[in-house]
């Protein structure tokens, strides 16, 4: 079954990233509100809702009472972690095509920046997983664990200090253009490399934001897309996959990007030269330097190379990334990033990505996500969407 | 930072009916691992069934305790005690997440030897870690 030409026909980021005074609900109902208002459809135009583990109470149960969605025909609280939401897309276009939903409605809102949460902190969400149960002693924190994919690529690799922080710097250069940015100074090599050690090698810099807020879209039949006042961005491929330490034959150098692309790649019927902008999950720099191997952009070992002397800079290097900021520097939502990486990359379809960001005639656009903890065991998945003229 | 002895802080492990052998076998200084009879391999962490091919002929085996570091990161911020995790590439064929202990810190490196050494969790149930063999 083919599941292209689905359509993400709504985006919405929520404006704010300290919400002190705001209920995670009422973040995921004023997002879903967003979404509708940029698609120009409502709330009764909805018959397929999903969110993720940010959502509270008992997932769609819960927020479809509280958002009053009375036609629902499809639900879906697939957890991925950050990566969710992509998956959500490509779960979405498979309903779509098989006749089960016709408007996707996907949230995400959280407010970690006010409940005080760090990346140096265990995450005790999941204290019944089986494999917390021995890892608890080690304290293993989203820090450490990346931070040690870091260290063994930069072992195996040669991979720097500096070619990590050139990411940064990129996100940085990107995030200067963007108001709604929670940091919006550009940093230079040296700035990143001054900022302090948290987890060798990873220092404060090469960390993403934490910030509250949230972000939804709106995937519908193609028949809906021609109608709505939106330039129509049609789903081509989705891949997704889950990696962890394999029962003892743990292998740091790689995520679960490297088996989710290739397929979404084959059902796009496209290659990553065809991809001009990228939006690669960030919630460290080591992060974005194994996807962008595992999705082929380069070489397994040489993303250091590639990333290097701002060739992740739109208008200046050879492959656009998260041109809002990213992780890095914009939004970090619910410490799940996935959502506004397809916001992204569907702006930049559009032609609506901030002028001094945007990709010129941009036809196909990428989003990658990782969910979870790559140094242990994370959900992954890889979306490519292109634009219909 | 160098020299950081852990001990008698780490978070205790969550004990249940798949894993008390394994807890028990600690608090005798035995670090044990899961075999798999029916695919000759070890696997970690343990497991009733094997992950690596599905059978349930499985038992528990001690472990050499030796191995050499396969990664491994120094938390140095954000947390009350700071510690170094690793990963350890055990003589038996597999990696095991663990903390490095009695040992220099700032002068870890990747494919350093390691050996087993047990210390105490808050509640006093012990724990396996390792340190650099000097």
């Amino acid at each position: 079954m083919t599941i292209a030409r689905a359509c993400i026909a709504g985006i919405y980021e929520h404006p704010l990233r300290v919400a002190p005074n705001h209920t995670v609900a009422q973040l995921h109902a004023e997002v879903a509100k967003g979404v509708l208002d940029d698609a120009g459809l409502t709330l009764n135009d909805v018959d397929a809702y999903f969110c993720a583990g940010d959502a509270p109470g008992m997932g769609p149960v819960a927020m479809a009472d509280y958002l009053g969605l009375k036609k629902l025909s499809y639900l879906d609280s697939t957890d991925l972690g950050g990566a969710s939401y992509l998956a959500h897309v490509g779960h979405a276009a498979i309903a779509i095509a098989a006749g089960k939903c016709r408007v996707a409605l996907i949230t995400l809102a959280g407010r970690p920046k006010s409940e005080g949460s760090s990346g140096t902190q265990v995450r005790n969400k999941y204290a019944d997983a089986p494999d917390f149960a021995f890892e608890k002693p080690y304290s293993p924190a989203p820090l450490n664990t990346y931070a040690m994919c870091a260290m063994r690529h930069m072992y195996e690799f040669g991979t720097t200090p500096e070619q990590l922080a050139w990411i940064k710097v990129a996100a940085s250069a990107h995030a200067k253009h963007n108001p709604q940015a929670f940091l919006r100074e550009e940093l230079s090599v040296a700035d990143v490399l001054a900022s302090p050690m948290i987890a060798d090698p990873l220092r404060r810099a090469d960390c993403c934001v934490v910030t509250d807020g949230g972000g939804a879209l709106l995937v519908v039949h193609p028949d809906i897309a021609k109608t709505l006042k939106q330039p129509v961005v049609q789903v081509m491929g989705c891949g997704e996959s889950t990696k962890g330490q394999m029962g003892g034959h743990v292998d740091l150098t790689y995520s679960g990007v490297a088996w989710a692309a290739p397929k979404a790649f084959a059902e796009a019927k496209l290659q990553p030269r065809d991809i001009k902008y990228a939006s690669i999950y960030d919630s460290f720099t080591i992060t974005v330097l194994i996807q962008l191997e595992d999705l082929g952009f380069c070489k397994k070992g040489e993303g250091g190379r590639f990333v290097e002397d701002g060739q992740l800079i739109s208008g200046q290097g050879s492959l656009a990334f998260n041109t809002d900021g990213g992780g890095l520097c914009n939004n970090h939502p619910s410490n799940r990033g996935g959502m506004t990486k397809v916001i992204e990359a569907v702006r930049q379809l559009r032609g609506q990505a901030h002028p001094a960001v945007q990709v010129p005639n941009l036809e196909f656009a990428l989003a990658s996500g990782i969910g979870g903890a790559l140094g242990t065991r994370h959900g992954a998945s890889t979306l490519i969407m292109g634009r219909v003229s | 930072m160098s020299q950081l002895e852990l001990k008698g802080h780490l978070p205790s492990p969550i004990i249940n009916a798949e894993n008390e052998p394994f807890w028990k076998a600690a608090q005798e200084d035995r670090f044990i691992l899961k075999f798999c009879k029916a695919c000759s391999q070890y696997h970690y962490y343990p497991r009733t069934i094997c992950p690596h091919c599905g059978s349930d002929n499985t038992e528990w085996k001690e472990s050499s305790g030796d191995g050499l570091i396969y990664s491994y990161t120094v938390m140095r911020r954000g947390v009350e005690h700071p510690f170094a995790m690793a990963y350890i590439a055990l003589s038996e064929g597999i990696k095991v997440l663990s903390h490095i202990t009695d040992s220099d810190v700032d002068q870890l490196k990747i494919g350093q030897a390691v050996k087993l050494v047990f210390k105490p969790t808050q509640d006093g149930q012990k724990v396996a870690l390792f340190k650099v063999v000097t």
